[in-house]
This record gives C-alpha cells, structure tokens and sequence, in this order.
C-alpha cells in the first residue's frame, strides 16, 4: 500500500480522454518519476492530485484519505507540497518572509488572524525559516527581494518553501524544465541532498530523461492518458513499449 | 514601545506630533497677507484632513496590502453617516455610540458586501463592488427613504426623542459633543499677525486617525499583514502553501469598511446630516485616487494623497479670476487678459483639471506616489556631493 494510491481515474475534456484508467501507486520514502511524451497527460494527472482539477471517475487516496473535491490548500495542509514548473514564489517579499509564510501555515493552519503582534515577535517562525535558508545555502540572501533571485535561486527558494513544512509527499512538475544544463545538475544534486537528509516521498513529472534516471527509484511510464509500465530505471531503458511511445522524442 | 520596533516608535512620534501641530503648520501665512488664502488651517478642512485621512489608511489596507481594488468604500462612508444620526436622533449626541453603532453597521455591511464580491477577483471584484455601492446609492435616495430621508437627507430634528438627554432646551438643534465638549467650538489663538484655531472637533478627529493610523501600523508589521502582502504577490502559490485567501481578503476589505464608516460617523459628527450623495461612486473614486496619488501601500502615502486632494478641492476653489487680475496686474493688459483666462481654467470651477494633471504626472513620473516623490528627494539630499552608490532601502 502506498503513500498515494490513484484507483481508475478518468478525465475527459470534450472529446479528448485525457486520464484513461490511470492506476498508480507512489511507495513511501521513495523518488516516483512519471514520465512520458507530450500531451500523454503527465499534468493533467498532477492537478488531479492536487486538487485543481476533480476527475471524471477514479479515487485518489493520500495517506488513507481521500482528496477528491477538497481544495489545493487543504490538500497542502494534508501533507503534499507542490513545485511549479516554473517557480512560484511571492516575488515582491523578501526572501526569508517567503520561507516564513509555509510555517505560519503549517503551525497556523489555512486561515489566522494574526494582526496584534509583529512578525519580527514570532522567534519560533523566524529560527525555523533561518534554518531552512541555511539548509539550501540561501542564508546569504536572507532579506533580498524574492523577485530580483536568479533563476536557478528562485527554484531553491521554492523547494525551501515547500520543505519548511515538511510534507510527506512533495510533487515536483518538471522542475529542470527551461533550464541550461548547469542549473539541471544544480537542481539533480539539491533534490539528491534533500532526499538523503530526511525521509520524504517525491514524485516527479519529467521530460529530461538525464533527470529522470539521476533521481527515481521508480518509473511510471504514461502514453495517451495510459499507464504503459512500472518499473525500475534499469528496466525501463531501453524497454521496447517505452521506445515505441517515445519514437523520436529522446533517447531512452 | 506600544508594540513596535525603534524606527517605528519614532515613526509614529513624528506623525502624531504633526498631527497635533496641524493647525501650525498649515497656517503659515499671517492672516491678513496676500498669501492668507493659502492656509488650510481652519477647522471644517483640518476636520476633512483627519477623516478622509483615516478613510485612506483603512482603504490602503485592502489596497495596498490585497491589491484588491474597491470601488465601492463611499458605500461604507454613507452607512456609517446614516448610522451616526440615527444615533443622534434616537440616543444621544454624544458622538461615542454614534461611532460605535457606524462601525458595527458598516462591519457588518462590508462583511456581507465583500463575502458575495471576493468570490472574483481583479476588474470583475472592482465592477461587483461599484455595482453594489450605486446599488446602496440609489436605494438610499429613493427606496430606503423612510431611513435615509431621500433627497433631503438624514437630518435632525428638534422633536427627536434622543433619550439619553433628556428633554433640552427645544429652541436650537443640539451640536454633537463628547461629554460636553462641543464638536464646533473653536478656540483662536491670536500670535502677532497670525491666528491659530484650535478646533474640538479636529482634535476628536486627529486622535482617531492617529489610533486608526496606529492599528494600521500593527497590522502592516503582523504576520497578518503578510499574509495580506503574499495574496497580492501570488495567490496561487499561497493556496499551495495551506493557506486558505479568502477569509484573509475577507478581514480585510472588513476592516476598510469600519475605517470608511467611522469615517462616515465622523463626519456626521462634524455636521449632524447624511445624504445620499455621500454614497455616489466619486465618493468611492476619491479615495482610489487619494491612495494611488499618496502611494499605496505605503503607510504615509494614503494620508498624504487624502490632504493633497482636499486641499487642491478647498484651496484652488476658492481662488477666482478677480484673484488671478490682482496676481498678474503687472503684466501688460493683453497679455495679462491671456495669462489670466489661461490660468483660470485650472482653478475655481476648474480645480477639477488641476487635480488632473498632477494625478497624471504623479501616475507617469512617480509610480509609488507622493511617498516615492519624498523619497526620492530624501536620497537625492542624502546622496549629494557623494560619489558612492547608495542602495539604502527606503523607508514605507
């Protein structure tokens, strides 16, 4: 049984199955890669998890719940952190109160009426946050402005984000997309420390294959809505369904 | 101390000591000079100062910290005016429960007027709100009469029951006071060629604003405060961080709605009637435009922008072609005529196009407002004479 279990979902926009029959099952403390070509429908079923989008059919059950039909924040409050695409962060606060604002939630819950004393008061929030920006190399950048970060600093930043809260599941939607191939292995090597430093389950979307075979444990292979294989890394190079989905797409 | 750091402490001294100072500073010019029509310092515009000041910074905390911009707040002002001579007409004219009953209301109307408008966001909340507050507007003027009096507008009357005072002399309407004090006396402090008010109802105003100026300055420094900067940078991602916008928006479009019927109360206060035109949609435009020109979300700049517009509105008024003669004598007759008739278009009547044309270069040229203006004056004094770059953070 694992962490996340994804039982026959469909998802259907007009005409187009987007999600036919998906069945995944995410093990914990465990790096789950999904993979697959374009339009195989890798986000469609990330936002099912997630909350954004509610499927047709199927259930989706994380942690022995059920998360179909509750918001994105009270899935997040649930234990599942999600990375963007392209990095979402507030970019008008400075760096150090974006990493506070995940702790504020994560003690606080979705909604507090803190007006009465400063932020600069809450020295728990505070050490927690420090802590965090230590831990990913960032405390150097403790008061700059979010928005003004590198890109590659601005992925950091997120990643610092959603691991202050130490989620059990964190969900990561191509993280390297858009990325030169130096920020890649910055990105490979930050998720590999994250990853041997506390126990936590991942599950990535991925079109770079490098990352892909750098990082999972496991491979989900999606083709058209589909899930085509599961297996391990080793197994899935060169795996003749898998080439048959790619042809032309990148070297497996 | 009160809960604030060392910059703030000192921030919040010098307003409160330039609030109390007010009517110094904006007397400068001795009472009998030409110049003496460019002093604010009387009492029915200091009093307009404070309350369209504290009408700002409430505004500025849904503004300025959500981005949700309202178009709608005239609405609040005018329920919390409505409520305020309800008060006075039934109760008492003391001005405490006035306020009080003015806030509650204009809660109470805000949280049921923003539940329904923060279920969208951007021009769609703004459109929803104006519809609303037009809506109050027109209900007020014609369907609501038996509360609000209609056209007429809420006054009061000298066979009002006010039970609290008991029955008074019933030959002059009563003036709203405070235990006692009345709201309109005055006391004028003649120094050699100046003369200084000193305004009760002022006052009563300035030590509201400073309190309201005060909560705002705690709720900027909260983790409150925060979240309401972090709905404005990135919704989406604080939904992915656990945290749930709505009620957030919701506190605070509910807190702007109690500064704008205070607000409202105030100025019933200052001058016992509500009308319905107090709720038209320049009203809500006014206080748009008072923050955007003073700098939203900064602190300052709201005030600011509510003294910079009520004065343009009660100084360049007044100011007429006989005036614009009397300035320009010394120019040649032809020429004077021309000079006179160019400049009268942007004063009395015209104060409108004056207003303008300094919110349009204060949008192009200054983006942050009057605040970013002083700003960067500060630095420019700050920095001259000196080679080194300076990226000194400017203070809100």
């Amino acid at each position: 049984m694992g962490i996340l279990e994804v039982k026959g979902v469909n998802k259907r926009f007009g005409g187009l199955q987007a999600l036919g029959d998906v069945n995944l099952s995410v093990k914990e403390n465990t790096v789950h890669a999904i993979i697959g070509p374009n339009g195989a429908g890798k986000s469609t079923l990330l936002n099912c998890l997630v909350g954004k989008l509610i499927p047709d059919s199927g259930s989706v059950m994380f942690d022995g719940q059920s998360v179909l039909g509750r918001k994105p924040h009270e899935i997040n409050q649930m234990g599942i952190s999600r990375v963007f695409q392209t990095p979402e962060i507030f970019s008008d606060l400075s760096v150090i109160e974006n990493v506070m604002i995940p702790c504020f939630a994560k003690r606080d819950g979705a909604f507090r009426m803190h007006a009465i004393e400063t932020v600069e008061s809450e020295k728990d929030i505070v050490e927690m946050a420090e802590q965090m920006l230590l831990d990913v190399n960032m405390q150097d950048k403790r008061n700059m402005h979010a928005g003004s970060l590198s890109r590659g600093d601005k992925r950091r930043l997120e990643m610092a984000m959603c691991l202050v809260q130490n989620p059990k599941l964190l969900l990561l939607d191509e993280p390297t997309a858009g990325m030169a191939r130096a920020d890649t292995n910055n990105t490979i090597d930050l998720l590999k420390e994250i990853k041997a430093k506390r126990d936590i389950t991942m599950a990535i979307i991925e079109h770079d294959m490098h990352v892909v075979f750098s990082l999972a444990e496991r491979i989900t292979v999606l083709a058209q809505g589909t899930p085509l294989i599961e297996e391990t890394p080793e197994n899935i190079k060169g795996h003749p369904k898998v080439r048959e989905a790619y042809l032309g797409e990148a070297q497996v | 101390m009160f809960g604030l750091n060392q910059k703030d402490t000192k921030f919040l001294l010098i307003v409160v000591a330039l609030t109390l100072l007010t009517p110094f500073l904006l007397n400068p010019f001795p009472t009998d000079s030409a110049m003496a029509q460019f002093n604010a310092g009387y009492p029915a515009l200091m009093q307009r100062f404070a309350i369209y000041g504290l009408m700002a910074i409430g505004f500025n905390i849904l503004f300025g910290l959500t981005g949700y911009l309202s178009f709608g707040h005239a609405a609040f002002l005018g329920v919390g005016s409505y409520s305020a001579v309800w008060m006075f007409k039934l109760l008492s004219m003391n001005i405490l429960p006035a306020i009080i009953l003015a806030m509650i209301v204009s809660g109470l109307f805000a949280l049921a007027i923003g539940y329904i408008s923060l279920r969208r966001s951007g021009i769609y909340f703004s459109i929803l709100t104006l519809a609303f507050a037009e809506m109050s507007y027109r209900l007020a003027y014609s369907v609501l009469t038996p509360i609000t009096n209609g056209e007429t507008g809420l006054q009061l009357n000298l066979n009002d029951p006010r039970i609290l005072d008991g029955a008074a002399d019933t030959s002059s309407l009563p003036v709203p006071g405070l235990f006692g004090m009345k709201m309109n006396s005055t006391y004028t402090l003649d120094i050699g060629a100046w003369s200084f008010d000193f305004n009760v109802g002022f006052y009563v105003c300035a030590v509201i604003a400073i309190l309201g100026f005060y909560m705002s300055l705690r709720i900027f420094r909260s983790p409150f405060g925060m979240m309401l900067r972090a709905v404005k940078s990135n919704q989406q991602r604080m939904n992915y961080t656990g945290l749930n916008s709505r009620p957030y928006t919701l506190a605070a479009f509910v807190i702007s709605g109690i500064y704008a019927g205070l607000a409202g109360a105030l100025l019933a206060a200052m001058d016992p009637l509500a009308g319905a035109e107090r709720m038209q949609w320049t009203a809500s435009g006014e206080v748009v435009l008072m923050t955007i020109l003073g700098g939203a979300g900064t602190l300052m700049g709201p005030v600011l922008g509510a003294g910079f517009i009520k004065y343009c509105e009660n100084i360049f008024s007044k100011i007429n072609e006989t005036i614009l003669h009397s300035w320009f004598s010394f120019l040649p007759d032809s020429l004077e005529s021309v000079v006179v008739w160019f400049f009268a278009r942007f004063v009395g009547e015209g104060w409108h196009l004056t207003l303008g044309v300094l919110f349009m270069l204060i949008v192009i040229f200054l983006p942050g407002g009057l605040v970013e203006g002083g700003q960067r004056i500060a630095s420019w004094w700050k920095n001259r004479g000196k080679d080194e770059d300076s990226s000194n953070q400017p203070a809100e």
